[in-house]
């Protein structure tokens, strides 16, 4: 726990949840992400479209789901389509504005490691692998990310391209063929983060109430650029950590 | 001609040794009791297909009964890994398992590809990410009328795909609701097709004419299975029973306690065990 009455945890999933609005059509990726997403729906963002790759398009649940398949999805969403259809016509088809990922291992250019720890072949740790993040990284308008510093998450060189970020930075994505944003934003539970618009090279824009450069460098594995301008993350509103804890509350599984 | 008879003689006349097959359900509708009934059956060096391998390839690869993995989310769902499928990837255990990795976007273009009739799936993914690197079934086509470079990946046809389903009627057709992730897809694009139901109706005179139906001459099977696609779920009869996806961390994470586990609640057990596993599911639903 932190002095001011919130864990980084939360000042994590609120910062998150800021940068969205009730304009988004929002690719939820689930955990972190998926508290995020509904928080916001649920305080300054109550037009904003969730989106499940299990196809469930304006789910809105009252208890956050396990998986991303969860019956409560369906049941709330406006309408729920098959899964090629999903990644067919409406990631593809370009209607997501936003794609909310987390990552096992991340690197200063937004690029994600959900696959394997160590080589490919022989692993040293088998993780779950992409699902839906390898297009919802290069379909959706942007990616946001979310995640706790460590370092071993955010490293020098991740092990596996799940998903592609800004590759080895400056225009890579351009020369891929993509033509969508990218990773624009990344919050940890100390700091956000926004890529440098030359380089692309994640910078620290906003350190979290109590939070030292020190502290974010101490969890992470690159060293760190931050912001000419650095400011500090508004602590959470009364409304923002009431909605989160009911949330959580409700959720019997977290 | 579909035939609805018991989950036994569905399995045993469907499924063979080396097949190629789809226990499908994304999330929702995911055919256990079917894949338990595989097991018991002991049929081996299978070719095990599914988006998301789930806790029923965990235990089929945890039984050793699959040679080879197409898969695109190898994970237990919001909990985390799945350990027989560790093991079997890092340490070979019980035998070695060879893998084929994909993106969701990926395998459900696939089975649309193979339901369409189609030798390949051609959409727009894959870009910058390592799989085309170690997965030499991504490939890569150009668009012929605008030059864009687009990923392509076989189509997929399984030997046989099993399905779970809320219901049939009388005279076989399937109704699929909720969450229909890649169920028309992988039956229609499967060889054979075998459906688990919670009950069989009367007729769907009562349902919405754009409803998910599977005619019933594109099934070979249909055995009333209850609670059949338990700890997965069925939309309507019962809800997904999260706390057994949690437990499963701890069964699957040692050798000893999963061989255990198999023996007690799969191999010594019956299909009619399923309805009982439901019960305090259901009102949830």
């Amino acid at each position: 726990m932190s002095g001011p009455g919130f864990t980084p945890e939360q000042m994590m999933t609120v910062a998150a949840a800021r940068a969205l609005t009730s304009d988004d059509v929002c690719f939820v990726g689930i955990g972190a992400p998926s508290s995020a997403c509904n928080v916001a729906r649920l305080t300054h963002a109550p037009g904003i479209t969730l989106i499940y790759e299990s196809g469930t398009i304006g789910a809105a649940p009252k208890v956050l789901p396990l998986s991303i398949g969860d019956g409560e999805l369906c049941e709330t969403a406006v309408t729920t389509v098959s899964v090629p259809e999903m990644f067919r016509y409406w990631l593809q088809g370009g209607r997501i504005t936003v794609g909310f990922l987390s990552a096992a291992q991340l690197d200063r250019y937004g690029n994600i490691n959900t696959t394997v720890i160590g080589d490919y072949h022989h692993p040293k740790t088998r993780l779950p692998g992409g699902g839906g993040a390898p297009e919802i990284a290069t379909s959706c308008g942007e990616v946001f990310i979310t995640m706790k510093q460590s370092l071993r998450g955010m490293v020098e060189k991740i092990d596996f391209f799940t998903s592609f970020g800004h590759g080895d930075g400056g225009d890579a994505r351009a020369k891929l063929g993509i033509s969508t944003k990218g990773p624009t934003l990344l919050v940890t539970d100390l700091a956000v983060w926004k890529p440098d618009p030359e380089t692309k090279e994640f910078m620290v824009t906003s350190l979290h109430p109590g939070v030292t450069g020190d502290a974010v460098q101490a969890t992470c594995g690159w060293k760190v650029k931050f912001a000419d301008r650095l400011e500090e993350t508004a602590p959470p509103s009364g409304l923002e950590l009431a909605t989160l804890r009911d949330l959580k509350a409700r959720s019997d599984h977290d | 001609m579909v035939k609805f008879c018991s989950l036994a003689e569905a399995l045993a006349e469907n499924l063979f040794d080396g097949d190629s097959v789809a226990f499908e359900g994304f999330t929702h509708l995911i055919p256990h009791a079917a894949a338990h009934e595989a097991i018991r059956q002991g049929r081996q060096e299978l070719t095990l297909i599914r988006m998301t391998p789930d806790l029923v390839y965990d235990q089929m690869v945890g039984m050793g009964m699959a040679k080879k993995l197409i898969f695109s989310y190898l994970g237990n769902p919001g909990v985390g890994l799945l350990r027989r499928c560790r093991d079997a990837i890092e340490n070979c255990h019980p035998r070695a398992v060879e893998i084929e990795e994909h993106s969701h976007a990926g395998m459900a273009n696939a089975y649309e590809a193979g339901a369409a009739g189609l030798p390949l799936a051609v959409f727009r993914g894959y870009r910058g990410a390592g799989l085309t690197e170690v997965n030499p079934n991504i490939r890569s086509v150009t668009c012929p009328f605008t030059g864009e470079t687009l990923a392509a990946v076989p189509a997929l046809r399984p030997d046989v795909t099993f399905i779970h389903a809320q219901k049939a009627n009388r005279k076989g057709d399937v109704l699929v609701e909720g969450i229909v992730g890649i169920q028309k897809e992988a039956v229609l694009a499967a060889k054979r097709a075998v459906v688990t139901v919670e009950e069989v109706v009367e007729d769907f005179a009562d349902v919405h004419p754009n409803c998910c139906v599977l005619p019933q001459w594109t099934i070979r099977a249909i055995a009333v299975v209850p609670g059949g696609a338990h700890p997965s779920y069925a939309h309507g009869y019962y809800a997904r029973d999260n706390a057994t996806y949690l437990e499963w961390d701890h069964i699957a994470a040692d050798r000893e306690s999963f061989r255990a586990w198999m023996k007690i609640h799969v191999l010594d057990a019956k299909p009619e065990v399923f309805a009982s596993r439901v019960g305090h599911l259901r009102r949830a639903a």
